[in-house]
């Protein structure tokens, strides 16, 4: 029975590493596509249509969740802070976790599930119909011509839905903050002023640059390698959006300890309060 | 000369061995049909041909060129010399059926807009399809979304054409349309064809040579006059498409 189990753990973990070993050459293949054809007119020409999808179509999913989120924080915060007198300062206690975690991260989960699954089901398609072939056999890389310009739409779009997602999100916690829960607008916005500067916004905007092609990546690869049939279809499209948001929260984490480091390396700490 | 040469290809997945030292000479200008029960490597044989499966061992030769170790780069040159039909016809959904046509075309030549749209809908015109352009293949049934897909394999002016199950999942009549199709571009374009079908009266009526995989190994190679007179039981149970002990021994397990 142990030796068994021991067999299983060993096949999975090597199963686990091939994965990932086929996953590093095809983010290899994908960086070597993108160097040779970042500069052609023809692969914008097919960005364009992606960007139209991976940003204008995700607008109001991201502006809407980054603003419910703005609102409950409010609504969360707003007692305890008032229990001790320090409601004036609720904006800078949801202005600063907005801009530097709830708003890249909500953003770039809202991606994966929309725009990931979308992508993985849309390659998994072609895949199992072989499309991908079909392309192979024309002579046009499906790395370079399917992946490339998909990469760089969720590259490109991830940091401004960010930027939207920390815009909506800020307004709405004005919105109940000050509208709602009466709290005044000018020490409101002092205070969030005084906590929030261009180092946290850009460092939400950063983060999602690489959240952005996470996603391009993992969904991709979730499509060129999934399974026949509909059901390999399926499934691929629930691990594409699985691990892209493991993979998001795995990223964030060091990300949030590496700009904190360098933030007070440079600047030293600063309090809310 | 043959225009391709098969030596001694091998090739398995996992457990699974598919081929075993296949060796096929094919020569320019004829229609070669692969015939075998599913599962043989019919399919797994027309993929090494154009590059898309790698042999285990053996190589295989286009026009005096070694072509299954060549950089994917160089492969891509060498697939402009072919078209392949896909068995379901794998046309881009995204794209209208012109569209579809014209896009070798758009990625390999340094035609004008308006000469690879003239272009693609010569080669739809060819197919029986001119009023097909503007409409997407979801739109179009299974019979005619094969000829736009040949329509595709064709508008580079190949050497070769490879045709995997061109009839599979078509009536009758569907079917001899597109017999008629492959002899009508052979005739035309002077192309030499691969067909891999199960398609009995497809394989005789387009055939000038017929092989036979079986196992994994070429099981007959002749014509379609010498596979009807052939006293081989495989092959005539495979014609009459009658099961065998083997195929049915589960039947009598369960």
């Amino acid at each position: 029975m142990p030796a068994a189990l021991i067999e299983n753990l060993g096949r999975r973990t090597n199963n686990s590493l091939a994965v990932f070993g086929d996953f590093c050459v095809f983010c290899g293949q994908t960086f070597a596509w993108l160097a040779r054809l970042l500069f052609r007119a023809k692969t914008w020409r097919l960005v364009l249509p992606q960007m139209f999808d991976v940003g204008v179509k995700s607008v109001p999913v991201v502006a809407l969740t980054g603003a419910f989120i703005g609102m409950v924080m409010g609504i969360e915060s707003y007692a305890q802070l008032k229990s001790i007198g320090q409601e004036e300062r609720l904006g800078a206690l949801i202005n600063i976790s907005v801009v530097k975690q709830i708003g890249p991260v909500l953003a770039a989960v809202m991606l994966a599930g929309r725009i990931g699954g979308a992508l993985t089901a849309e390659l998994g398609t072609m895949n199992v119909t072989e499309q991908l072939d079909a392309l192979r056999v024309m002579g046009a890389d499906p790395i370079g011509y399917l992946v490339v310009p998909r990469l760089i739409a969720c590259i490109l779009l991830t940091p401004i839905l960010t930027i939207y997602s920390d815009l909506l999100g800020v307004l709405g916690g004005y919105f109940v903050s000050v509208k709602t829960l009466g709290i005044p607008a000018a020490p409101y916005w002092a205070y969030s002023d005084k906590a929030v500067n261009t180092w946290q916004i850009l460092e939400g905007v950063w983060k999602g640059l690489f959240f952005g092609g996470a996603i391009g990546l993992i969904s991709c690869y979730k499509g060129f390698t999934c399974g026949s049939g509909a059901s390999g279809v399926g499934r691929a499209c629930t691990e594409s959006f699985v691990t892209s948001f493991l993979t998001i929260m795995c990223m964030n984490f060091f990300f949030a300890k590496m700009f904190q480091d360098l933030y007070r390396a440079i600047y030293g700490f600063q309090s809310l309060f | 000369m043959p225009i391709l040469s098969l030596r001694n290809l091998s090739k398995r997945f996992g457990r699974n061995v598919v081929l075993r030292d296949v060796s096929l000479e094919i020569e320019t200008g004829k229609t070669l049909v692969v015939l075998g029960p599913s599962g043989t490597g019919k399919s797994v044989l027309l993929k090494h041909i154009v590059g898309l499966l790698k042999p285990d061992r053996g190589e295989v030769w286009f026009e005096g060129q070694r072509i299954d170790n060549i950089k994917e780069r160089d492969l891509a040159v060498v697939r402009e010399n072919f078209g392949f039909l896909f068995q379901m016809g794998a046309l881009f959904d995204s794209l209208t059926n012109l569209e579809n046509v014209a896009f070798p075309l758009k990625e390999h030549t340094t035609l004008s807009a308006v000469e690879i749209a003239a272009k693609a809908q010569d080669c739809l015109a060819m197919v029986g399809l001119p009023e097909a352009g503007p409409k997407m293949p979801g739109e179009m049934s299974g019979g005619q979304r094969k000829r736009i897909a040949l329509a595709r394999a064709i508008a580079m002016g190949p050497k070769v054409i490879l045709y995997d199950e061109p009839t599979t999942g078509l009536d009758p009549i569907r079917s001899d349309v597109i017999n008629e199709l492959i002899l009508r571009l052979q005739a035309k374009l002077g192309v030499t064809s691969i067909v891999v079908t199960h398609d009995m009266n497809s394989a005789f009526k387009v055939a000038d040579r017929i092989v036979m995989l079986h196992g994994g190994v070429l099981h007959f190679d002749g014509t379609a006059e010498t596979i009807k007179q052939s006293t081989d039981p495989i092959v005539q149970r495979f014609i009459a498409g009658e099961a065998g002990d083997d195929e049915l021994a589960w039947m009598k397990k369960a």
